[in-house]
């Protein structure tokens, strides 16, 4: 295959690329994206082996490497439940990380590179392999404690080192000094003293900066995380003087800022701060709460035999998940509860918070797997005004995303994120296996509202003695 | 040493309704005050002394010695001239006061030297002080008596019935004005089973008039009432003009019309004229709930029941106390909700803490002083309006964020700066070559913008996935250097550490579009 034929497949994969991307705006035409996305990935790899920069002498080598990184790779997505999407997408992220390191150190052992390189265009070259093997080992490093914290191997627990912001500054300072030394060695021999020091010291910030940020503002680093994959492969096309990585690493990178930004206005937070350590911590908290910020009132429990008669009596149920459903696994009870309810003419409606959950969307691909049909799945926005003429609101394992203190207490560490407004139901029951606070750490005032209700329990559990309950009936 | 709360008789002709019922004062025994009631205070009401007496309260007979032994007095209607004298000096009044219309009645209490809290001059926007909307609570009893008065009047079933004697077709009522009033009186004439229609010059309640069983009948003319704190505004010429054919084409078809439209500080808005009274069906109701502020129809007489080209208009102007146990009930509660935000300690002693902003905005005198009106509300409360404003537009737009807010012009300017720099360093010092591939990627960066913006937030998972999956196009990188043609190799690292590359990012590759795949199969309708 010709140069030219190569560059006109890569064309055809960018454009299937994109294609890809904008099928996710609506369910119906999801699927034909993700199509798109693995045509345009075929093209870009056949392109690549059949072109001009392989030889048939390698053929072998990557029909060996492929075929057992696809079936490492398909055999995961077979077997990964719904729950445990952010680690799988996590370790992933940490995959591409790696994966960039690796060919930036390969692309500069090897001469042929950088042959015919010289002056300034040398000192590019070697500041994007330098950029690249950066980006790539912090996505690596960060990748595989996001996963660590996520899967629970590591606890969710902000990590606060004293002095933590001076000493990733002083990484920076480093890194930046190194990299001066890297530009003006001449053999790769000497050059490889600088590289190696820069990769541990990114490899070390890319843990202790995960490590800083608490479990509730966890979405914000997946997405982030799924953007820096996104910027190590565009510096990785630049490296390679390769438009199709350039234009493919862009497009994911922005994808993961925009959801990055997405998550932190949806908390209220600025990016800087999330990413500067986590809620709990020392820095940052404002002063303890004033004596009349205290939540009053008494918290009344109801049993689960009297949340199904509510439920029944009800015309109108909005259900507000949250990640203690994800843990509980209790997203297909909720939707035999619903089933039976809508049978019955209950309007039941799901309402989900940008951050429920512990990344962009977990909440929908839970309900999805349950079978709950999307359209009565509804966005905070969308269903916010509703919460006056609702019966029954009911709050699984969510805390922080229903806590009225974000709107009335402006002393409250979450005042002003936008939260869904529960209390305004006639009665919101709140499914909790205690009164612990949430990862944000901040007592909720809705516990002690007069129209608030507590099932306390396990929420499969008590979901399945409510659906039980009305079955019977 | 605790207060005494005092509960006086209401003096005002037809007023049945009281302050404080004796399931309210058990509480307010509780929270550590003293109750004193005139007696035959709640009779009513159908709260006799001895119910009051049961619940803890002390009952005083007449009104000078029940203010004298008031620390904190609690009142439905407008104090006269005579309580206003009544009442001891430092002590509290909680109760309707409508500051803006009874300028002399500010005076006289302000000489006395009290404290007062006006019930209506709450902020009605904070969601914390809903509990203790009295003017919420009020308007849902009138609507709900205005409904009552009309089926009186009536000659009909409200109900569509087939009986043994024939057919009844169901009675057909218009509600003018969808407010708490109005959608207390469709959600009570839906329940007795007439066919209900209501209009309101914001659009956005149309949702609740239909949850209540109503029907919205638009204004054939585009224009947003909100006028904000939940009121209505004044309608520009055109808007009135459509409104009005509306109406006159209502009023032929209904036969009961509820009108419920107030705009504050202005008289009621004439919107049922003479020419429609004449065109209704003979036997038609009219309630006029504006009738205290002038009256939205025209021939209504103000706390009259008239009959008019064989049309009933009802226009009394005291539909809450007619139902007065109710309306005490709800009032009574909502007086002790404001109570409790005064006594948080619960030992009895009230603390009017300005710096509160629901009470800051219902203390009208302080300690002989003049607080009202209060200042501006704090921008604290400019969020909880605006959502409800802003909600139709970003529907509109299918998502979020594409409506971002414009930056600030210092901001953009910023920002603009620093990329003009930024650009200038690279374009002095960068080849050709490199160049080409930068404007790639700017561009690339900006399609990537565009099209992530479209995404639904429910796929944003999804998103995520794909996106890994997609960026396992590093594999390229890997490929190329496996074995590159022309030269001899002499270093098997680059291989292997290629041969590695291509694994992890297949890993990728594959794992990320088959894991996207299954999930979106599993959305569905």
């Amino acid at each position: 295959m010709s140069e030219s034929l190569a560059t006109i497949s890569y064309i055809g994969a960018t454009i299937l690329f994109i294609l890809s991307l904008g099928g996710l705006s609506n369910p119906e035409t999801s699927r034909r994206g993700n199509l798109y996305g693995m045509i345009g990935m075929t093209l870009a790899v056949l392109a690549t082996v059949f072109g001009p920069h392989v030889t048939m002498s390698g053929i072998g080598w990557i029909v060996v490497a492929m075929v057992i990184g696809g079936a490492v790779g398909l055999y995961a997505a077979r077997t990964v439940q719904m729950t445990q999407m952010p680690e799988l997408v996590a370790l992933m992220h940490s995959l591409v990380g790696l994966a960039a390191c690796l060919v930036g150190f390969a692309n500069y052992i090897d001469p042929a590179a950088s042959a015919h390189l010289s002056g300034a265009e040398k000192a590019i070259h070697e500041i994007e392999i330098y950029v690249g093997i950066l980006i790539g080992a912090v996505t690596f490093s960060g990748s595989v404690i996001a996963f660590g914290k996520l899967s629970g191997k590591i606890g969710g627990k902000p990590l606060t080192l004293p002095g933590r912001h001076w000493m990733n500054l002083t990484g920076l300072l480093v890194v930046i000094w190194f990299g001066g030394v890297f530009i003006n060695t001449h053999t790769v021999a000497e050059g490889m003293t600088p590289l190696i020091v820069m990769t541990v010291i990114a490899l070390l910030f890319g843990i202790h900066m995960v490590m800083a940020i608490g479990g509730a503002d966890m979405p914000v680093v997946v997405s982030m995380l799924n953007s820096y994959s996104g910027w190590a492969a565009a510096a990785t096309g630049f490296m390679l003087n390769n438009d199709l990585l350039i234009v493919t690493g862009a497009l994911v990178g922005s994808s993961g800022a925009i959801l990055s930004y997405i998550m932190c206005k949806a908390m209220n937070r600025s990016f800087v701060s999330v990413i500067a350590g986590g809620f709990g911590s020392d820095g940052g908290m404002p002063a303890p709460k004033v004596d009349g910020a205290e939540p009053v009132g008494e918290v009344v429990p109801i049993s689960s035999a009297d949340t199904a008669e509510l439920l029944a009596e009800s015309k109108s149920v909005i259900i507000v998940p949250g990640y203690g459903m994800a843990v509980a696994q209790a997203q297909h009870t909720v939707f035999e509860i619903t089933k039976h309810l809508r049978a019955k003419g209950v309007n039941v409606r799901f309402g989900i918070h940008p951050v429920a959950g512990r990344m962009p969307g977990h909440m929908n691909v839970l309900l999805a797997e349950a079978k709950v049909p999307y359209d009565i799945v509804f966005e905070m926005d969308e269903l916010n005004d509703d919460f006056p003429q609702t019966d029954v609101a009911m709050i699984i394992g969510a805390n922080d995303i229903v806590n009225p203190g974000a709107q009335d207490d402006p002393n409250s560490p979450i005042a002003g994120m936008p939260v869904l407004e529960v209390w305004k139901a006639k009665t919101s029951i709140v499914m909790k296996r205690s009164m612990a606070s949430g990862y944000a750490g901040v007592d909720n005032p809705l516990f002690y509202k007069e129209n608030n209700r507590m099932l306390f329990g396990d929420a499969k559990k008590m979901l399945d003695e409510v659906l039980a309950v009305l079955k019977a009936a | 040493m605790a207060l005494t709360i005092g509960v006086p008789r209401e003096t005002l002709p037809g007023e049945k309704r009281v302050a404080t019922v004796p399931e309210v004062v058990e509480k307010l025994v509780k929270l550590g005050f003293a109750v004193a009631v005139e007696s035959g205070a709640g009779d009513a009401a159908n709260c006799s002394d001895e119910t009051y007496r049961s619940a803890g309260a002390r009952i005083i007979e007449g009104a000078a010695e029940l203010f004298a032994a008031s620390d904190i007095v609690l009142k439905v209607g407008v104090p006269t001239t005579v309580e206003v004298g009544l009442l001891r000096e430092g002590s509290t009044l909680l109760g309707f006061i409508w500051p803006a219309q009874n300028p002399e009645l500010m005076q006289q209490l302000a000489a006395r030297k009290v404290t007062v809290l006006a019930i209506d001059s709450l902020p009605r926007t904070l969601s914390r002080a809903q509990k203790m909307d009295a003017l919420t609570s009020q308007a849902g009893v009138a609507g709900y008596r205005a409904v009552i008065e009309a089926a009186n009047a009536f000659g009909r079933f409200f109900n569509g019935q087939i009986t043994a004697a024939g057919k009844v077709p169901p009675a057909k009522v218009f509600i003018a004005g969808a407010g708490v009033a109005g959608l207390a009186a469709i959600g009570t004439a839906a329940g007795l089973g007439a066919i209900v229609r209501a209009n309101d010059t914001r659009a956005e309640v149309a949702d609740q008039v239909v949850s209540l069983g109503g029907e919205f009948v638009k204004v054939d003319y585009e224009e947003e009432g909100s006028g904000g704190g939940g009121y209505a505004k004044v309608m520009s010429e055109g808007f009135q003009q459509a409104q009005r054919d509306m109406y006159a084409k209502q009023a032929k078809e209904v036969d009961i019309i509820i009108t419920t439209a107030l705009i504050p500080g202005k008289p009621a808005p004439r919107l049922i004229t003479a020419e429609m009274v004449k065109s209704m069906k003979p036997g038609s109701v009219i309630v006029d709930m504006a009738a205290e502020r002038g009256g939205n129809c025209e021939l209504t007489e103000p706390g009259q029941v008239v009959v008019k080209h064989g049309v009933t208009i009802v226009g009394y102007t005291d539909l809450a106390s007619r139902l007065a146990k109710q309306s005490s009930t709800l009032y009574a509660t909502n007086l002790f909700r404001l109570t409790e935000e005064l006594c948080k300690t619960k030992d009895g002693i009230i603390d009017v803490n300005m710096d509160d902003e629901a009470i800051r905005g219902l203390t009208v005198i302080k300690n002989g002083e003049v607080t009202w009106p209060p200042p501006a509300p704090k921008p604290s409360a400019a969020p909880a309006a605006k959502p409800a404003a802003a909600a139709p537009a970003q529907k509109k737009s299918g998502g979020h964020g594409k409506s971002s807010e414009p930056a600030s012009a210092t901001s953009t300017a910023v920002t603009f700066g620093i990329a003009a720099l930024i650009f200038w360093f690279i374009g002095a010092n960068a080849p050709g070559a490199f160049l080409a591939h930068f404007t790639v990627f700017v561009l690339a960066c900006f399609v990537g913008y565009m099209v992530v913006w479209n995404v639904t937030p429910a796929l944003h998972t999804p998103l995520m996935s794909v996106t890994n999956a997609i960026s396992s196009i590093i594999a390229i990188g890997a490929l190329v250097q496996i074995a590159p043609p022309g030269e001899v190799r002499l270093d098997e690292w680059i291989r292997w550490l290629a041969v590695v590359g291509i694994v992890l990012t297949s890993i990728n590759m594959f794992g990320g579009f088959a894991v996207t795949q299954r999930m979106l199969a599993m959305f569905r309708k």
